[in-house]
Order: C-alpha cells, then sequence, then structure tokens
C-alpha cells in the first residue's frame, strides 16, 4: 500500500473543505472494506484519505429514519452498516425486500464494516442492494458545500466502478420507498459457489397487479449482467398493462437478454449468464407475484 | 510518492528495523511514511502508538503491539482468520487501517480468558474438538463470541450462518459447529468428547 495522508475530520464542513483542498488525490472513506483492498492493490492510489468515521454522531448519518417529510420512504443514513439495514426493525416492517438484499452481501463480519453509502459509491455492479434499490424505486441524496440534490439509484452508476457523484459531493443518504399498495417483491441471487461469493446473475422485481389479472406496474433490475446494475426497461414494458399469464411473464423475462450485457469470467460465460438472467427474472417474477397482496413477505 | 522496493515488505523491514535488529540500511531509512499517533484501548489495556497511516490493524497488533494470536489469512477480508472485535463488533483486522480505528476498544483472543480462566468459547473448542492445525481457530472463535455476545442460545442455523465467512481448510466444519453450538452449556447433556456426528440434536439436519 502507498503511503498516504490520513485524515478524520468531525463535520461534514470539514469534509467538503478536505475535498476542496485535494480534489482527485482525496478518497473517503467508510467502512474502508472497499477501498482499503484496492489500495492494498494499487487499484487506488490517493495521496488523502478522508475517513467518515468521525461523523457517525452526525444526525442522519448514521440512523434510519421513516421519515414523514419524504412522502413515506424510509431515509438511510450513508455510514449505517450494511448489517444495520438488515436488522433495522423498520426496514424490515416496511421494505422486506430491502433488509433480504442487504442480507445477500457478503460476510455478517464485512456487513458490520461497509456502509449502505460506501457500497453505493464503490459503483460495483455486483452489489446486492442496488437492483432492490432500483426496483423499488429509491433515490441517493448527494450533498456538497453548495447543498445537495437527490438523484434515482438507476441515475447513479455511469461505468464500471463509475458513478455519478460529482467532485465535491458525498453521498449522504438513501431514500426508499416502501412497496406500492397490493403489490409483491423478490430479489433473487444466483449463487452456484459459495454463499458470500457475488451473483453469476441477480434479479430484483417489484410488482403490481391491476385489474383482471392484468399489470398495473413492473418494475426489473439485475446485477452482475453488465458494466452497471441494469433497469430493465423495455423488459418491463413488455408486461405493463398487458394481462399476466405465463406465456406473457415469460416474454418479458426473455426481453432482459436485450438490455444486459454480461462479462465472461469464472462465475459463468456472459452467453451462461444471459440465459440465467431470464430464468431468473422468470422466477423472480413468479415469485414477486406470489408475495403480492401479503404485506411482510420479501419473496 | 514511488518507490524502488515493494512497499508491504517494507513495512515489515521497517518493523524489524523500529525493533532494532535485523535492517538499518541508509536506503530503507530513507523511506519516509507519514506517522500518525493513536490510541488503542486493546484487551482493557491501553496503548499510544506511532504509526504510518497504512499500517493495517492487524499488523499493528501483531508486530507493533506483539499481539501473534490473530492471524492473517487472505488478506481481502474474506476468511475471517484476522477476526477481531472493534467495539464490540466483529471486525476483519486484515483490511481495517490502524489509524481508522483510533480510540477504539479492540478485543483480540489474548484478551478472551480471564484470570486463567478460558472464555467459554475456548473451553468449548478444546471439548469439542473445535480445530485441527489451528490457524483459523483464534478468528473462529471471536467470530463465535461475538455471535453469543448478541445471541447465547443460538440455534444450528444461526451459528452456520454467523459463521459462514470463517474458512477452515482443514474442513473441521462439524466440530466448529458444535463447539459454538455448546459453548455456553445450552446443552449440558451433551458429552464433551465425544463424537461429533452421532450426539445430540444439533446434528440431525445433516448438516455439512
Amino acid at each position: 500500500m502507498n503511503d498516504f495522508q490520513f485524515h478524520r475530520p468531525a463535520s461534514l464542513a470539514e469534509v467538503f473543505d478536505l475535498l476542496e483542498s485535494y480534489g482527485g488525490d482525496a478518497r473517503l472513506m467508510a467502512g474502508g472494506t472497499a477501498l482499503v483492498q484496492q489500495m492494498k492493490q494499487r487499484l487506488a492510489q490517493p495521496g488523502h484519505v478522508v475517513s467518515l468515521g468521525g461523523l457517525r454522531q452526525t444526525p442522519g448519518l448514521a440512523s434510519i429514519d421513516a421519515a414523514a417529510d419524504y412522502h413515506g420512504a424510509v431515509r438511510i443514513g450513508a455510514l449505517c452498516t450494511h448489517r444495520q439495514v438488515e436488522t433495522s426493525p423498520v426496514v424490515q416492517r416496511q421494505i422486506p425486500l430491502l433488509a433480504h438484499a442487504f442480507r445477500q452481501v457478503a460476510t455478517p463480519r464485512i456487513r458490520n464494516m461497509a456502509t449502505a453509502g460506501g457500497g453505493l459509491v464503490h459503483g460495483d455492479p455486483n452489489q446486492d442492494p442496488p437492483p432492490a434499490l432500483i426496483a423499488l424505486g429509491a433515490s441517493v441524496i448527494l450533498t456538497s458545500a453548495k447543498g445537495q440534490r437527490t438523484l434515482p439509484v438507476e441515475q447513479l452508476f455511469v461505468d464500471y466502478f463509475e458513478t455519478a457523484v460529482r467532485p465535491g459531493e458525498v453521498l449522504t443518504g438513501i431514500l426508499a420507498p416502501p412497496l406500492p399498495p397490493g403489490a409483491g417483491a423478490a430479489y433473487l441471487k444466483f449463487l452456484p459457489r459459495t454463499a458470500d461469493d457475488y451473483a453469476t446473475v441477480s434479479v430484483a422485481v417489484v410488482i403490481t397487479p391491476g385489474r383482471n389479472n392484468t399489470c398495473q406496474d413492473v418494475r426489473i433490475a439485475l446485477g452482475s449482467v453488465g458494466m452497471t446494475p441494469v433497469h430493465a426497461t423495455q423488459a418491463e414494458s413488455r408486461l405493463r398493462g398487458q394481462p399476466m399469464t405465463q406465456d406473457t411473464l415469460r416474454a418479458c423475462a426473455d426481453a432482459v437478454a436485450e438490455e444486459i450485457d454480461p462479462l465472461d469470467d469464472y462465475r459463468g460465460s456472459a452467453g451462461y449468464k444471459r440465459e440465467m438472467a431470464q430464468v431468473f427474472t422468470r422466477r423472480a417474477l413468479n415469485q414477486a407475484l406470489a408475495a403480492a397482496g401479503q404485506p411482510g413477505r420479501p419473496g | 510518492m514511488t518507490y524502488s522496493l515493494d512497499v508491504d515488505c517494507l513495512t515489515s523491514i521497517r518493523h524489524f528495523e523500529g525493533r532494532g535488529s535485523y535492517f538499518g540500511s541508509s536506503e530503507i531509512m530513507a523511506v519516509s511514511d507519514m506517522n500518525q499517533t493513536i490510541h488503542l484501548r486493546v484487551n482493557g489495556a491501553g496503548h499510544q502508538l506511532e504509526v504510518p497511516a497504512r499500517r493495517l490493524l492487524v499488523d499493528c497488533l501483531r508486530y507493533d503491539l506483539g499481539l501473534t494470536g490473530t492471524k492473517e489469512g487472505c488478506s481481502v477480508g474474506v476468511c475471517g482468520a484476522c477476526t477481531v472485535l472493534i467495539d464490540g463488533q466483529m471486525a476483519a483486522s486484515c483490511i481495517t487501517l490502524a489509524v481508522a480505528v483510533d480510540g477504539a476498544e479492540i478485543t483480540t483472543i489474548e484478551g478472551l480468558a480471564q484470570d486463567g480462566r478460558l472464555h467459554p468459547v475456548q473451553q468449548a473448542f478444546i471439548d469439542y474438538g473445535g480445530f485441527q492445525c489451528g490457524i483459523c481457530t483464534p478468528g473462529q472463535v471471536m467470530a463465535a463470541k461475538a455471535l453469543l455476545d448478541i445471541n447465547p442460545h443460538p440455534s444450528e442455523a444461526e451459528v452456520r450462518e454467523w459463521m459462514m465467512g470463517n474458512l477452515c481448510r482443514c474442513t473441521g466444519y462439524y466440530k466448529i459447529l458444535e463447539s459454538v453450538v455448546n459453548a455456553l452449556g445450552s446443552k449440558p447433556e451433551a458429552t464433551p468428547g465425544g463424537s461429533s456426528l452421532d450426539s445430540g440434536e444439533s446434528r440431525n439436519d445433516g448438516v455439512g
């Protein structure tokens, strides 16, 4: 690991000052599980590491609230650990899909360390929370010295390990809405190797049945199928407003193949992942439908 | 700043140098780390340390404090050998910067026994044969302690899920599982030292 200077500011204002001073030579560190490894492998060689560890007492940064002013959404502070999210009674009760997705990440030890915000800005297309957050229609809060903006999670991911976070911005929170009334959800992670591995493919589905067995709305997002997590909008449009039969569900699931661009690796060839994306999307659609109207069932 | 030698290698060289032994060349002395003063409470004892920012907690424990009970296995946070508790929370010391835990309370395997009495988890690993070569054992014991701290009587399924990130390359998982499940005497009728494969309800789902 290269040498660097370590900063542990006590306020967001100090964080912004440090980012202003050191620009591209500074990297933010929360749980450190991703950054320390990148630094050990010299994939990242920052001259300055700005720790957010001193900000856990800052209101909202490490807590989970069902905030009234966010239209019923649950606000997850960026410094919450994955384990905090998965064990949060609020998340478990209001968005069980999300508790389930966070619980699929790595091992309990890593989930004790890695933060929800850090996991997102890492920009790794293999993480579990992003597909679930995209399927839910969640947003992130990006804060800078100039103010803050919210961004839908699917717009956060720009390219392989690259996000839309601008210089000087800090991801400070996640706004995750609960499921629409009557909706069902599922997150499936295909893990042919070990339980703590990245997925070969993963799929999150939120589906809202309408009248006469039509599909009122559906959101589908996939992980490990390309350079970024993928929001499969074309596949969704094949099902939205249509009668829900095994044929239409299959047509919708098959359509995800056109929207993904998987990489060959030891978790499967690109061709295999493409097929598995279709299979697991179909399963996720069926599982989410089975869970619809049964609140509290993550699928 | 660039180095002509491997920096990770230098970290340990500097350690030995700091101990006034193996190396003392001026070339090595020329490498200037940005040292920082940190305070750690390790197993109840306070320490003030001068460490480079890049010092990993596992190296700090092993080399700066001489606590070699904590092992380094995979170096990427996967195998669990380096497990310690940071402010009571199970963590991987191989991907934790020492400077990042300035002010924290660290518990290592050396801190479990009290007044010469082994921690119940340690005793259970002995009674139920929970180790073979022993390299993964400190991490296994620390992970088990972290679980029992929050869930004193976990089910076998809970133990299996919690311990999934502690790898044993001797593959002695049955005995480890049995040790943890029995650590707090939740099953007093079990026979210490008995065969793990045919004793106790903990085996009833054909684990493994």
